[in-house]
């Protein structure tokens, strides 16, 4: 019923440190100067930049300025009232919101998927019911959350949690946990048995297993996983509009949005709320990047 | 990033289980399985249910039988919806494929600068769909948007005011986002052929394009086939997306599944219909990713699973 079309999943260790046995992919290419790819390449780059370069230099432009000058060209009186503006508009809010709602979902999702993945892996020779859990986790990863919207929405309505930031954390976890599930339990499963084992015979609990061998030897995972559901949480969009109404309960995309329908014409402000709702990503992006590239390349390659 | 679709599967091999005969572990998975049941299989079964009842939202629902779907499956609205889905679907998927591929080959060796690309590319991955839309929806605005500032005469189009110039720019935006990502897909299937063929290929001679074809092109099968179904299943949910920047017009040009439905059902509050839509939905996403997996071939992707 899952998606499975290859078994590729990350693998510990190896892989993630990003060179697999060490060797050049292609030693031929080395040589030669391969046009056609490099081409590509560098003309992909123009294309990715140039409307992100737009975003940043447009935010510091006076409204005057964006309409006379040339859109491409450096701001000649740069400025921070637009992001003033931003930020004395409700913006704090949203962040502080979004904050919660990513926090609140990412580490417990991670953290139950990580339970979860280690009985799976552990406990799965001995027990039907784990491995229909596994299959439950594998279907799950088909379904798409616009799809089962609406019975979430009246499932909220009937908590009596509509249009509280708990109503967008709660499926957020849920919708986490089938993928977290599979990567985790694919690391988990590497680690050699003989640790295992020795643990065992050492007298340690499964639940002391799990934190002293299992947790360290998935860190990097954990990472790769925390980064990857933290980023879909943090951009989330369809839940926080259709599981909130007020203003106060807004989380930065609806905000920005919502930023658009106010100040549609002034374009410099909006990009600088686009910049603003960035702008922390960028920042755990340049911090984490090394391990989330190697993480997604490793998970996904062949 | 909520339109990203899940990977590839791993079923768990019981032959190879670390050992583990332990029972005790069970009540490790009841978080997890209770959460996942609550947000997930339930409302899986209750949108089912849903579909025929009649419910706007907010006040008592009661049966309808199937009137909804008589309602809903004669409706053109719903066709057009499937037809717009399927057209941006195809059309993102043949424009992203080859750039992603090339892409990723290029990335894929060792070079220091192309580590650095990597980096930059990955940047449109970290915005939201939202920041994305609002950002393309200025940058393309025929009045006061890169076009009108530079005088360029062909970047100078209402993009989102004509039908095929819109669902042409929807793609492009698409491919902004997501190629990046499927270049390092790409990137991380090309590294693992091993360089040993690569090698035979020298020695017999064969030339750059020679050597893609035969050997890169055959080897990332499967890599084509996870990125494929990434990009497919992934386009049913480019619902933020879209509902930012055209919000399905102009007129009802970008109006795909997920959007009718939730016109459908919080906006005209018809719950009823809009949950035959979702699971209309629900039936195209299983259908694809059930029917790529085919394309995958069952037996030879359990061969890959040791090899790899």
């Amino acid at each position: 019923m899952a998606i499975s079309t290859r078994p590729a999943l990350p693998r510990p260790a190896t892989s993630v440190s990003g060179s697999p046995g060490g060797s050049h992919a292609k030693p031929s290419s080395a040589r030669r100067w391969n046009w056609f790819g490099g081409g590509f390449g560098w003309l992909w780059l123009v294309v990715v930049m140039v409307p992100i370069y737009w975003i940043v230099i447009t935010s510091f432009k006076t409204r005057a300025n964006y309409y006379a000058e040339n859109p491409l060209a450096p701001p000649t009186q740069p400025t921070l009232e637009n992001y003033r503006q931003v930020i004395e508009a409700d913006f704090t809010r949203y962040f502080a919101n979004s904050v919660i709602v990513t926090a609140g979902a990412t580490l417990p999702a991670v953290l139950i998927s990580f339970m979860a993945a280690y009985a799976i892996v552990r406990g799965s020779g001995a027990s039907r019911f784990l491995r229909s859990a596994n299959g439950v986790f594998l279907m799950g990863l088909a379904i798409p959350l616009q799809a089962v919207i609406i019975p979430i929405y009246l499932i909220i309505i009937r908590l009596q949690m509509y249009d509280t930031l708990l109503a967008i954390i709660l499926p957020s976890i849920a919708f986490a946990i089938p993928l977290s599930v599979l990567v985790l339990a694919n690391f988990i499963r590497d680690v050699p048995k003989e640790l295992f084992e020795s643990m065992r015979l050492d007298g340690a609990t499964e639940w002391g297993t799990l934190w002293r061998l299992a947790f360290p030897l998935t860190r990097p995972a954990l990472v790769t996983v925390i980064i990857y559901q933290g980023l879909g949480i943090w951009n989330g969009f369809i839940l926080p509009l259709i599981l909130t109404q007020s203003p106060e309960q807004r989380t930065l995309p609806l905000g920005l949005w919502s930023f658009q329908g106010q100040y549609g014409v002034n374009v410099p402000a909006v990009l600088a709320s686009v910049v603003l709702t960035t702008l922390p990503v960028l920042i755990c992006y340049a911090i984490g990047r090394r391990q989330l590239l190697s993480g997604l390349t490793a998970g996904f390659g062949k | 990033m909520t339109a990203l679709a899940p990977p590839p599967v791993r079923v768990a091999d019981r032959s190879t289980s670390t050992g583990g005969r332990s029972k005790s572990v069970v009540w490790m998975v009841l978080p997890a399985l209770v959460m996942f049941a609550a947000f997930g299989i339930i409302p899986l079964l209750g949108v089912l249910g849903l579909s025929f009842t009649q419910w706007d939202g907010i006040g008592a629902i009661n049966p309808a039988g199937a009137d909804n779907w008589f309602s809903v499956l004669s409706e053109p609205g719903l066709l057009h919806a499937l037809w717009v889905t399927f057209l941006i679907m195809a059309l993102s998927w043949v424009f992203q494929t080859p750039v992603s591929l090339l892409i990723g080959v290029f990335l894929a060796s060792r070079k220091r600068y192309r580590g650095f690309l990597a980096v930059l590319y990955f940047i449109p991955l970290l915005l939201s769909s939202a920041a994305i839309a609002i950002t393309f929806s200025a940058l393309l605005n025929p009045n006061f948007g890169l076009g009108a500032g530079l005088g360029v005469e062909f970047l100078n189009q209402d993009w989102l005011g004509q039908s095929n110039l819109a669902i042409a720019t929807l793609i492009f935006v698409v491919s902004w986002q997501f190629i990046p990502f499927h270049s390092l897909i790409y990137q991380g299937g090309v590294r693992q052929i091993p360089t040993s063929m690569y090698e035979a290929a020298q020695i017999d001679g064969a030339g750059r394009v020679r050597t893609f074809f035969s050997i890169t092109l055959p080897q990332l099968k499967y890599t084509i086939i996870t990125s494929s179904t990434l990009m497919v299943v992934g386009s049913l949910t480019f619902f933020d997306l879209i509902f930012v920047l055209t919000a399905g017009g102009p007129g009802d040009a970008t109006r795909v599944l997920a959007l009718e439905m939730y016109q459908t059902g919080f906006r005209a509050n018809l719950m009823g219909p809009a949950s035959v839509i979702a699971v209309i939905l629900v039936l195209v996403g299983l259908g694809l990713a059930l029917l790529l997996r085919r394309l995958g071939g069952g037996s030879a992707s359990d061969s890959q699973l040791e090899g790899a």
